[in-house]
């Protein structure tokens, strides 16, 4: 049997989270009534023509920036022209010869077992075009209901090289991907509502082989776990088919998610005659130094940098690193809370965002922008456990009393629940003096060499604290009374 | 270059406009008298010149990014044959 090697390149189309559509000054909001937000240039009246949105253009700039390409400084609209009713125009404005964005790449990290490998993604091309609109062939006494509020929708076409070889690379790169959209601000990233679709070009070749099969291409796959099905699915069928002796016919296949295959769209002979040219009615897009220069002034602190200044500035691992820079609000929030929790406490905020807020945001089904416990709260508690004033156990009722609204800042709390540690040793010793008299048995049973009871009178005496003594001083106390 | 009968029939059928026979023959004359015109113009030596995307050498103009369009679904779908529910009905398309 041979071994085969996978080849796999991906389109993604970017929603831009523009408020105007690309060509048009009608609404981008989601959810509105059908053909409420289509107006004249959406619906290609007759003598209608398209201006172009500079937010548009202002997030293909972000886009090449971050990714590292080069921002053409003169790129063309084309028309693609084909048939279908929810293009009313008869072709969609896109970018054919001259796109916005050439090259640039993205790093993934491909998770094997317990292995991190890194890859670079090259890109060829980012190109700006607009969106259809929606057929629905549900019940419309046979006919087909359209919708035009998504027509003109601004995306960006971000098209790799066939750089990935396997599903899990594939994968990767998407999440990077999407990541890095959102980070930048350009797209919100809600797979559910179409703002982020994968199109995925598979082919296999035995290995060691120079050139590429002939590919297939899984169109509009909207989660990260249909895009690792439907491409492990494809591979499978395209080896099979090969090894029974068939060729691979070049083909554009839909995922359906139920049965978990791939199959052909029917066959449309004239489906890729698109006839592209440059679009009359619109001039060549010229952007000049200075709009880059403004547009790179106003980008945040990408992903990579970030991480990589958490680990030399903060001393964390490139774990926790790569943890707290998977979202912009994340790593937000982080560096918040650094601001009060001290950054010489940074591991220890590390830990509070990474578990304790994590899980807590988790149960209540909230995303961190949500928090109730902000990170002026959440550092002001963090300051408190490395001055001592608290325990790291304290410290957890403090945080849900915070995420209750109990208190305005941990310090009230601490205040208004007497939840301060008691460090007098004066008050540890009487308390400790209590446990032994109150538990002989416990005293006899560690006297004859049972380690054991010595943590359950710790146990007693940081109960009759009620949590609030200083763990380490009862230890140190206790051992000396009772040695 | 000039097109074949056959090619013409393609191009409607792209565009989904349905011809005669008559009509092909027309419009095959019709499109060759502009590859006539085409072929002229490929005789000029443009070595040197960079190709225009526009015949105009100026660039697009910009709109800000605002909302400018109110709810005009009524008053647009006043002209169209079919409606329901706020969408536009047109002749069953299937995938």
């Amino acid at each position: 049997m041979k071994h085969w090697e996978v080849v796999i390149g991906i389109e993604t189309h970017v929603q831009l989270s523009t408020q105007s559509k690309i060509f048009s000054g009608s609404s981008t909001a989601f959810g509105a009534d059908p053909n409420a937000q289509a107006n004249a240039v959406d619906v290609a009246l007759p003598g209608v023509l398209p201006v172009l949105n500079k937010g548009a253009v202002d997030c293909a700039i972000r886009f090449g920036l971050a990714v590292g390409g080069q921002i053409a400084p003169k790129s063309v609209f084309a028309r693609k022209n084909y048939f279908y009713p929810d293009l009313p125009k008869g072709y969609q404005i896109s970018q054919y010869e001259l796109p916005v964005v050439v090259g640039g790449e993205v790093a993934i990290q491909v998770v094997q077992g317990d292995e991190a490998e890194e890859k670079t993604v090259h890109l060829t091309r980012a190109h700006l075009e607009e969106d259809a609109g929606k057929s629905l062939h549900e019940d419309f006494h046979g006919k087909t209901g359209i919708d035009l509020n998504r027509a003109g929708t601004p995306l960006l076409e971000i098209v790799t090289e066939p750089d990935m070889r396997s599903s899990a690379e594939a994968v990767a790169y998407a999440r990077a991907l999407h990541a890095l959209v959102r980070w930048i601000g350009i797209c919100d990233g809600n797979m559910q509502e179409g703002s982020f679709r994968c199109d995925a070009n598979v082919s296999v070749r035995p290995v060691g082989q120079e050139e590429f099969g002939t590919r297939r291409e899984i169109k509009n796959l909207n989660s990260f776990r249909f895009l690792q099905q439907a491409i492990d699915y494809e591979v499978q069928w395209q080896i099979a088919e090969i090894e029974d002796g068939r060729a691979i016919q070049q083909a554009t296949v839909l995922f359906d998610p139920d049965t978990g295959e791939t199959r052909a769209m029917r066959s449309k002979e004239d489906a890729h005659d698109y006839r592209y040219f440059p679009d009359p009615d619109l001039l060549p897009l010229i952007i000049d130094r200075d709009w880059v220069d403004r547009a790179r002034a106003a980008m945040p602190e990408l992903p990579a940098a970030k991480r990589q200044r958490f680990v030399d500035e903060f001393k964390l691992s490139a774990y926790d690193a790569a943890t707290l820079t998977a979202s912009l609000e994340l790593a937000g929030y982080f560096e918040a809370a650094l601001e009060d929790g001290g950054k010489t406490n940074a591991k220890a905020c590390a830990n509070w965002v990474m578990v304790e807020l994590a899980a807590r945001l988790n149960k209540d089904g909230l995303d961190i922008s949500q928090s109730p416990v902000s990170p002026i709260q959440l550092g002001g508690l963090i300051a408190r456990i490395a001055d001592g004033t608290i325990s790291n156990n304290i410290a957890k009722k403090v945080f849900e009393a915070l995420w209750n609204g109990e208190g305005r800042t941990a310090d009230e709390v601490i205040e208004k629940q007497g939840l301060k540690q008691i460090t007098d040793s004066g008050a540890i010793e009487a308390l400790i003096d209590g446990v032994l008299a109150a538990n002989a048995a416990m005293v006899a049973e560690f006297r004859s060499g049972k380690e054991k009871a010595f943590n359950a009178l710790v146990g007693q005496a940081m109960k009759a604290a009620k949590g609030k003594a200083n763990p380490q001083q009862v230890n140190e106390l206790l051992r000396k009374k009772l040695g | 270059m000039s097109l074949s009968l056959e090619q013409v029939r393609r191009i409607a059928h792209l565009a989904r406009i349905e011809i005669s026979d008559a009509e092909a023959e027309t419009t095959l004359g019709h499109l060759n008298g502009i590859f006539t015109l085409i072929e002229e113009m490929q005789a000029v030596d443009t070595r040197g010149v960079e190709p225009m995307a526009h015949a105009q050498d100026i660039a697009q103009r910009l709109r800000e990014d605002k909302v400018t369009e109110e709810n005009r679904r009524e008053a647009l779908q006043s002209v169209s044959p079919e409606t329901e529910a706020g969408l536009y009905l047109v002749p069953k398309v299937i995938e």
